[in-house]
């Protein structure tokens, strides 16, 4: 348990009875004390998951008119929500199906592509000697302070009208529809993704051997080359660790999906959907308590599998600074 | 009740569409700069085997293509960071000192409406409330639990318990939450955890998120809830790094818990401590999910994200909304500022 007897009483003999006796009084008191916290501390932050993962399979009646502690006293089991909440056809229900896919189309491409783009540029900021390089990892690092709310505005107007100056169209609009506008999420995700993905693994691709780029070096072996065949075999953890982060963070956003995805249900993300169930249908428990868990899932899964990348990656990223 | 996977297969050809410009992109930069070096080396070869043979001097050494294949290796990152996020936010600091349509110039008036407007006064003293309350009570919590877990028998499951949370995303959060806030009339039966233990104590039930301002304080539960996981996580990786020898002597030397607490265990996590709190506020400055979700900023619950979406997106306001973006960012600084004093100091002690 927390606090063990520490193993020094052999030396220690001269200490007198009682005191011994009164310190191993006070310990016990005090680790029971410590366990007690922790277990409150681990309800408090479980039950409210497990209230709506128990409500989502109580049949709606029941639902809306009783606690959901009461489903141990007289346990009535249903499916049917998670039925309605995804598959339903009227408008009412949540058609979370294919919202669902639009998570899966908006995450995968907005994983992949700063994943690389990052890699890339982190191993040239690491490894590739050239004029300028330390100012440039500085601007980029920089950059993970520019809250994302500072760009919002003009990249919208970026999409939808081009960029022009003085008359001149130096960028045309992207005038994108239907399942083309998920290019513009992509494209949101990827930008906004970059300063901190370039950080977290120029930590780990810097930190290389140096002996070991080297000696490819002497052997002839190009940047290209040395990249594919010993940088990205090695730091396979650490793109494992972005990697998982990024999905969390695009599975779960809002807010970048609200402004560029639209809000149809050709590309909306789930939790836009769920927003809005939330605020125009705030009391239909039955599809928001089994909606909440579609959402969840999949980001569960992928946590709860790969929390040791997760980890690795979260401490390098926080405590190197 | 049938789901028809036809309407899915134009999303599904776009993603694939997405993975072949993936492949092409990255395969093809991978591709080229193996490629063309190569060429080059082959045709300065053979340019070298000719000059030999005829007796000319042998060309010089090959420039270093250093700067080249850098350039090639950043351009993708760098062009992205220009268009994504430089650029546009320069442009929003330019839009917030013009009106709404993006059209004039108006000078400080969108900063000055900012402190003016009472209503946003109000969202200001929002964000202030949680910027302080978040970050405290987040650690505090991680901090303790980490302590108590650390060692224990069952850590690992423990640890995930609180860890959980993290993977939730903050819209799905706000939904737990307010299951639990969930409020039925007097005299009918609870539907809400929270009400069903006022219920049971004697009390009567409440409409938690149309009360300010403790709805505010309900919202930032919701926060806190999330982000006390990231803390326990990186604070119980400090403690396990904690030196052994240091922790052996405290105990050699007779301390109790509660000083080897204050005394060792603090004093040794303060460089991770401040990370923590740091990488929170920055968090929760910028929360805008939970708020909409819960109260769509509702009831005197708004914070400078959700107005600033709402003055941007809803109201056509690109000015304000330009403006409170704006003060987001330079709400920033001064923390961001403070991390790097912190660190340039352990750098020093260090």
């Amino acid at each position: 348990m927390t606090t063990t007897t520490p193993p020094v009483a052999a030396g220690t003999q001269a200490v007198d009875k009682r005191s011994t006796r009164v310190s191993r009084v006070r310990k016990r008191l005090n680790t029971r004390i410590a366990t007690v916290c922790a277990i409150v501390i681990a309800i408090v932050w479980t039950i409210p998951t497990f209230g709506l993962f128990v409500s989502s399979f109580r049949p709606e009646d029941q639902l809306k008119t009783t606690g959901w502690w009461t489903f141990f006293r007289d346990p009535q089991f249903t499916l049917q929500n998670y039925q309605d909440v995804l598959f339903g056809q009227s408008a009412s229900s949540g058609r979370l199906a294919s919202y669902f896919i639009n998570s899966l189309v908006i995450t995968v491409p907005s994983v992949l592509f700063p994943l690389a783009f990052a890699a890339l540029a982190a191993y040239a900021l690491a490894w590739i000697n050239f004029r300028g390089r330390d100012w440039l990892y500085i601007g980029i690092f920089a950059l993970q302070i520019v809250p994302l709310q500072m760009a919002l505005v003009p990249l919208l107007s970026f999409f939808s009208r081009g960029v022009s100056l003085g008359g001149v169209t130096l960028l045309p609009a992207w005038n994108l529809d239907g399942a083309q506008n998920f290019a513009q999420v992509w494209f949101a995700h990827t930008c906004f993704a970059l300063p901190f993905a370039v950080f977290l693994l120029h930590n780990f691709i810097s930190q290389l051997p140096k002996d070991l780029m080297e000696a490819a070096r002497v052997d002839g072996a190009t940047h290209p080359r040395i990249f594919r065949t010993i940088v990205l075999p090695l730091v396979a953890p650490a793109l494992a660790a972005f990697g998982i982060f990024q999905f969390l963070w695009v599975w779960n956003d809002l807010l970048v999906a609200l402004i560029f995805a639209g809000g149809g249900e050709g590309t909306a993300p789930l939790t836009v959907r769920l927003a809005e169930l939330a605020g125009t249908r705030g009391n239909e428990w039955q599809r928001l308590t089994a909606g909440a868990f579609v959402s969840i899932v999949v980001p569960l899964i992928v946590f709860l599998s790969l929390q040791r990348y997760f980890v690795r990656g979260l401490l390098a990223g926080s405590v190197k600074g | 009740m049938e789901f028809d996977f036809a309407e899915q297969a134009p999303k599904l050809i776009m993603l694939l569409w997405g993975l072949v410009a993936f492949a092409v992109v990255i395969g093809g930069l991978l591709v080229l700069l193996d490629a063309v070096p190569a060429f080059f080396a082959r045709r300065r070869e053979a340019r070298f085997v000719a000059a030999t043979a005829n007796g000319a001097p042998p060309p010089g050494r090959p420039r270093s293509r250093e700067g080249l294949f850098a350039t090639f290796f950043l351009l993708p990152t760098v062009v992205l960071l220009l268009i994504g996020l430089v650029v546009p936010a320069l442009r929003t600091t330019l839009l917030s000192f013009m009106d709404g349509g993006s059209q004039n110039f108006v000078g400080l008036d969108n900063y000055r409406w900012m402190f003016a407007d009472d209503s946003i006064v109000r969202v200001l003293l929002n964000t202030l409330v949680w910027v302080t309350l978040v970050p405290l009570v987040a650690t505090s919590i991680g901090l303790l639990y980490a302590v108590l877990v650390d060692r224990a028998r069952l850590e690992v499951v423990a640890k995930s318990l609180i860890f959980m949370p993290m993977a939730i995303s903050f819209v799905g959060a706000s939904i737990i939450w307010r299951f639990v806030y969930a409020y039925r009339g007097q005299g009918e039966e609870q539907i809400g955890l929270l009400n069903q233990i006022m219920v049971s104590l004697g009390a009567e039930p409440r409409q938690w998120l149309l009360d300010s301002p403790l709805n505010t304080l309900l919202l930032i539960v919701i926060m806190v809830w999330i982000q006390a996981g990231f803390a326990m996580v990186v604070l119980s990786a400090a403690i396990k790094s904690i030196p052994a020898d240091i922790v052996e002597a405290a105990r050699l030397d007779g301390v109790n818990p509660w000083q080897m607490f204050w005394q060792v265990t603090l004093p040794s996590i303060r460089p991770a401590l401040i990370v923590v709190v740091v990488t929170i506020s920055i968090a929760t400055l910028k929360v805008f999910d939970i708020v909409r979700t819960s109260t769509n900023g509702n009831y005197d619950t708004s914070v400078i994200a959700n107005e600033m979406y709402n003055q941007a997106f809803r109201y056509g306001q690109n000015g304000q909304g330009s403006a409170l973006a704006v003060f987001l960012f330079v709400l920033v600084i001064p923390i961001v500022i403070f991390q790097i004093r912190n660190l340039r100091q352990q750098r020093r002690e260090g």
